[in-house]
């Protein structure tokens, strides 16, 4: 903690600050609000009410009015501070509002209604956290069903495709065959083509394969890509072939060789090409969306889209569950991202 | 029994041919050294005997069975590599078993095993270390030991030593030699260094180019070399050669180049009147001596106290090393009469590089 404190607060000035400290910590200020400044206003914005939320100019915090129980009526009432007249300087409660005028009463004194401009009304509002956004995701919407198929895709097409990528991977670094250059000239030639380009057709197959409204649909396609094999493929270059020989004359299976030595010895890379995959998988958009139309096999990013109408779209909820989209996958790459850097500085990747 | 026989082993990639056919037999519980210059497929010939590498003709034959088509693990080798190859992501314990594990051994037997091979090789203390928290000379008694640990009927070591300092190679060498009288197994042996391959053989067999130029004994190699690379490779320093040709008149006479004229030994040597002839004299065999045959020009003397080098050049600057017990008298850039105290001369054809010793 001590060591966090001290790296936060280094400074080049010795006692006081010098000039550069200033341009330093100014310029990593404004990186830190460039950066956070959205996400900050986002999970703030989720916790906002409908009413707040169409509020023009907008409030950075979320505000909501303060109600109270009256003896008399069945819902809470809104209160107000009365700036002009008789009771002037009293909290009141509303019972109505029309064409200007509004009916109130004293909290204390529901009996006697009271009726005045509206203009003369102040709202008491307080910091309130509409924690409805998100409640309602779970009672209104089928939000762990999405949360599901989200996560079994991530989680299913990373394993499969770390498995696919570090087999061809393998083969392609470390066994002599005729056409290996060939291969791989292909696969990395097919880093050249865009995936919008070969959407049609990746379609076409995977509705023949009857794959289409399955979570597999979304998986298999994905299974092998390009980026990843040439990215292990470089990796495993560099271990020394003496270390497979010498795995061969301990009796070592190739398939042994494979899972004891390369696999333990490209973990940094793999651990690179497992972050890539679970962002890309997590935050896949275009392809899950050709795939999937019926809404129990929805993943969170398709869900975030129903919300969106074409005539009205549904603020509070499509803000909740965005940051609830977005935890996991910070929290993933809160965990891993030393090895991305570590990882990306050892493979020559980005 | 784990004798090795080659019989006229190839090996070509494409076109090249690495390895020309060569015919060895190792026998039993023999050290044998393979030795020779960078690139003269020495380190590819042990791959083959130990089936990392395929052979492209002849047979490779381990204990009487022909092992061409047998992969290299079931050929009951072990080898050391000279990057040592440890696993580095295992302990050391975890590299002493791997192999073990793979041939399904029983745990407390592994457990006794690389008990008994790490005592042996003074590794016990760092079991549970990684490779890379080790020193030089430590990883390569693991990499040893992994091999031990296997009892194989035969190691090989693939330039072992190539990587560690002057001081620790000398003490490897002997721990080595010393594992082999213990072991008695077969051992084959690979380096580049000529007095690793005097000192630690049994047998040693020079290459060069893919072939086998001579198989023997160290002593033999250094006492009756076959041919002119074979005695400019062993020995050190290296032999001194003297270019001339037989006086037509007399055969036992060497014209020198430099017109100097020497009386070669009467005996054991089938010399013909006008060949041209590359005379072989090692560097304690050649000496300063009154009226010496041949004048040297003295370039630079080194005195080590008990005993002195002294290079030089002859009159038509072939050049020359003296190596003298005790301390010399000579001195920089003096012209002296030199010439070999003994019979231990060698005579070679300049043609065909072959001797021309008679037995």
């Amino acid at each position: 903690m001590s060591r966090i404190f001290s790296f936060l607060t280094a400074t080049r000035g010795k006692g006081r600050l010098h000039w550069t400290d200033w341009v330093s910590y100014g310029y990593l200020l404004f990186g830190v609000l460039l950066m956070f400044g959205p996400v900050v206003w986002l999970v703030l914005s989720s916790f906002k009410t409908p009413n707040e939320l169409d509020r023009f100019p907008p409030r950075f915090l979320p505000y909501a009015q303060d109600v109270a129980e009256v003896e008399g009526f069945e819902e809470p009432l809104l209160l107000f501070t009365v700036t002009e007249g008789d009771l002037a300087g009293q909290i009141v409660a509303q019972t109505r509002r029309a064409a200007g005028r509004a009916e109130v009463v004293l909290p204390d004194d529901p009996e006697n209604r009271i009726r005045m401009p509206a203009a003369n009304l102040e709202a008491i509002e307080g910091i309130a956290f509409a924690t409805e956004n998100y409640t309602s995701l779970f009672e209104r919407f089928n939000f762990l069903r999405f949360f599901w198929n989200s996560t079994f895709i991530t989680v299913m097409a990373t394993l499969i495709m770390l498995l696919v990528n570090s087999m061809a991977a393998f083969a392609l670094s470390k066994y002599q065959f005729r056409g290996r250059t060939a291969v791989l000239l292909m696969v990395v030639g097919t880093l050249m083509i865009p995936q919008t380009v070969v959407l049609v057709p990746l379609f076409l197959i995977t509705f023949e394969l009857g794959m289409l409204n399955s979570l597999w649909g979304v998986i298999i396609p994905g299974a092998a890509t390009p980026t990843g094999v040439f990215l292990l493929r470089q990796y495993m270059i560099t271990i020394p072939d003496e270390i497979l020989d010498a795995a061969r004359m301990d009796k070592a299976s190739e398939w042994k060789i494979f899972w004891r030595i390369i696999i333990p010895l490209s973990a940094p890379a793999i651990a690179v090409l497992a972050i890539l995959a679970i962002m890309w998988r997590w935050n896949d958009f275009l392809w899950p969306l050709i795939v999937l139309t019926r809404s129990e096999n929805f993943t969170l990013q398709l869900a975030l889209n129903s919300f969106q109408g074409e005539l009205q779209t549904d603020w509070p909820s499509l803000l909740a569950m965005t940051v609830l989209t977005l935890l996991p996958i910070a929290a993933v790459f809160m965990f891993l991202q030393k090895y991305i850097a570590t990882g990306i500085a050892s493979t020559g990747g980005k | 029994m784990a004798s090795i026989e080659l019989r006229d082993v190839r090996k070509s990639y494409g076109a090249a041919d690495v390895i020309k056919g060569i015919d060895l037999n190792v026998a039993h519980g023999e050290f044998c050294v393979f030795v020779g210059p960078s690139g003269c497929g020495k380190s590819t010939l042990l791959r083959m005997i130990s089936g990392l590498e395929d052979i492209t003709g002849g047979e490779v034959v381990i204990g009487g069975d022909v092992v061409n088509s047998i992969p290299a693990a079931d050929r009951g080798l072990a080898m050391v590599f000279q990057s040592y190859a440890l696993y580095p992501h295992m302990t050391v314990r975890q590299n002493l078993s791997f192999g073990l594990e793979n041939i399904n051994t029983p745990k407390s037997e592994i457990a006794t095993k690389i008990d008994e091979v790490s005592k042996m090789l003074q590794i016990d203390m760092l079991l549970d270390r990684r490779p890379k928290d080790l020193s030089g000379g430590q990883r390569q008694r693991v990499a040893i030991g992994r091999a031990v640990v296997r009892e194989p009927r035969v190691f090989l070591f693939d330039e072992p030593l190539s990587n560690l300092d002057a001081e620790l190679r000398v003490d490897m060498r002997g721990e080595i030699a010393a594992l082999h009288r213990r072991l008695g197994n077969t051992m084959i042996y690979v380096t580049h260094d000529q007095v690793e391959a005097m000192t630690m053989a049994d047998k040693i067999a020079v290459l060069r180019l893919g072939e086998l130029e001579q198989f023997g004994a160290p002593l033999e190699l250094y006492n009756r070399p076959e041919n002119i690379f074979v005695a400019g490779f062993i020995g050190s320093p290296k032999i001194n050669f003297v270019a001339g040709r037989v006086a037509e008149d007399d055969r036992t006479v060497l014209e020198v180049a430099t017109g100097e004229r020497m009386v070669l030994p009467s005996g054991g040597f089938a010399q013909r009147p006008g060949q041209a002839v590359t005379l072989g004299v090692r560097p304690v065999d050649l000496q300063p001596v009154q009226g010496g045959t041949l004048t040297m020009q003295v370039r630079s003397v080194e005195q080590l106290g008990g005993e002195s080098y002294i290079y030089g050049h002859l009159t038509d600057a072939t050049p020359i090393t003296l190596h003298s017990p005790g301390q010399t008298q000579v001195n920089m850039e003096e012209t002296i009469q030199i010439g070999p105290i003994n019979d231990q001369l060698h005579l070679f054809d300049t043609e065909t590089g072959r001797t021309l010793r008679m037995d």
